[in-house]
């Protein structure tokens, strides 16, 4: 249902520039993401350091965004939607930053792996980032259109990176076992895959929150419906 | 009557001469509880609170349909005296409406009136501008002019006057509109201390207010109750989506 403008155009448009800035702070994290994995898999450090360089400018935006938030809270006042569109930008807003920080992460530990030669050809970890990248994408469209189904679609996709991480992890067990010379490039690469998985928590947790913001029930602690049918 | 509800509204329809002001109503006020009533001007908020203590009767051409139990009794039926329905059902005013009298006057004036036992009336005196938090401010100015007392001591002195007559119902229509912030603050406050002992039922245009001090709130729209609800429900997550618009700023 299209919502109703407020009366206030001033108001109208605060909580549309929140709105905004969150997407366009979501297709920051989500390029950066691609591109630490884009220095990875190509093998190319260049790439890495701008990842590590553009940082700041995401750091800048969250803080930006939490500002404006708390403006709003202060005062506007917000109620019933408009309150949980508030709380939900700013758990957005730091899900989102923390994000970037592990794709800060995984270009690091690419510009280590890039200096060493390479372990093995790269299958698992382009994979889950497409999968995270796109969890990400989608958990903001999910926000932007009050899209519950697709909110729900990035929580059961949280499952599918939990599973790529374990298999990578044991996968990367056996090359260490092998040989002890791959300890240090396989714990490497077990982090990137961890930051991976971590990034995919923070989607799962926009996801949640878009929930929330569309139907006031907390879904946070809740086991997705995948994960109910599907028992470990 | 379930021993939590105080007021119970059953079909209740109310005209200014043809035009209906309220399309049949049906709530139930909970006992010391503080109910919000609240929605754009001529929802029928204020026609509806004082349709509670009959003060709509002094309005010609008005009619009343339905049914308003107070205490398992209709307080439209023709043996009731709204004289004592509005001893038990208080009511103060957007304005603070001190009489031109003084501060203890102003409190002993009801009780003076209606009881022939008037050697208690110090004691009343004092137990009333102390329920209104007013005592400290005043005890020494008793026989001074209510009239030179603040606005906001002016409101609490009215507060104070409608509980010197001991009723169990207190309505109030939009009491701190003419407020300043620590007016309104001591007010509020002080709802928040009548309840334990008293119902209140408050008209109010502030959405905040209504949130900070109300346990249930009714929104109404064109006469009609369109949702009652626990206060945090409607602020946080109504069900129906005209009161979100309207609570949000949306509407119009």
């Amino acid at each position: 249902m299209e919502e109703k403008r407020h009366t206030s155009s001033h108001y109208e448009k605060e909580l549309q520039e929140i709105k905004n800035g969150l997407i366009f702070l979501g297709a920051l994290t989500e390029k950066a993401i691609l591109l630490a994995m884009k220095s990875l898999s190509e093998r190319d450090s260049d790439i890495a350091h701008k990842v590590i360089g553009a940082d700041d400018e995401l750091d800048k935006l969250d803080t930006e965004l939490e500002e404006r938030c708390i403006k709003v809270l202060a005062l506007r006042q917000p109620t019933a939607i408009d309150l949980r569109f508030i709380t939900t930008a700013i758990k957005i807003t730091g899900h989102l930053e923390r994000i970037g920080d592990m794709a800060v992460n995984i270009a690091e530990k690419a510009i280590q792996l890039n200096a060493e030669p390479q372990l093995k050809p790269y299958m698992d970890l382009p994979r889950m980032a497409d999968i995270v990248a796109e969890m990400i994408k989608n958990s903001l469209d999910s926000f932007i259109r009050n899209d519950l189904s697709m909110a729900e679609k990035v929580r059961q996709a949280e499952q599918v990176t939990d599973d790529l991480n374990e298999q990578i992890f044991r996968e990367l067990l056996t090359f260490m076992m092998e040989d002890s010379h791959s300890i240090h490039r396989s714990l490497m690469i077990m982090q990137v895959s961890k930051n991976l998985e971590r990034i995919a928590d923070h989607a799962k947790g926009i996801a949640d929150m878009v929930t929330y913001m569309v139907t006031g029930e907390c879904v946070r602690h809740q086991t997705c419906e995948l994960e109910e049918k599907e028992p470990a | 009557m379930d021993s939590n509800i105080i007021i119970k509204l059953s079909n209740v329809n109310f005209y200014y001469g043809q035009s209906r002001a309220l399309t049949d109503i049906s709530m139930n006020f909970r006992k010391n509880k503080v109910t919000a009533l609240i929605g754009p001007s001529g929802c029928g908020k204020s026609t509806l609170l004082r349709l509670l203590n009959r003060m709509n009767d002094l309005i010609d051409d008005t009619r009343v349909e339905g049914e308003i139990l107070f205490e398992d009794k209709n307080i439209y039926a023709s043996d009731v005296d709204p004289v004592e329905i509005r001893r038990k059902i208080g009511m103060v005013f957007q304005k603070p409406n001190p009489f031109p009298k003084t501060i203890y006057n102003n409190i002993a004036y009801g009780p003076k009136l209606t009881s022939t036992n008037h050697h208690d009336l110090d004691a009343l005196v004092e137990q009333s501008l102390k329920q209104a938090v007013l005592w400290d401010e005043v005890k020494d100015l008793l026989s001074k002019s209510a009239m030179n007392l603040s606005g906001g001591q002016q409101q609490r002195l009215c507060i104070a006057r409608a509980l010197a007559m001991k009723p169990d119902i207190l309505l109030m229509d939009e009491p701190t509109s003419a407020l300043d912030p620590i007016s309104t603050a001591k007010i509020e406050e002080l709802i928040e201390e009548l309840k334990k002992n008293y119902t209140i039922i408050i008209v109010t245009h502030n959405m905040q207010q209504a949130a900070r001090i109300s346990d249930e709130t009714a929104f109404f729209y064109i006469g009609n109750l369109v949702e009652y609800n626990k206060t945090e429900k409607i602020f946080t997550k109504p069900d129906v989506k005209q009161t979100e618009d309207y609570i949000t700023g949306r509407f119009g």
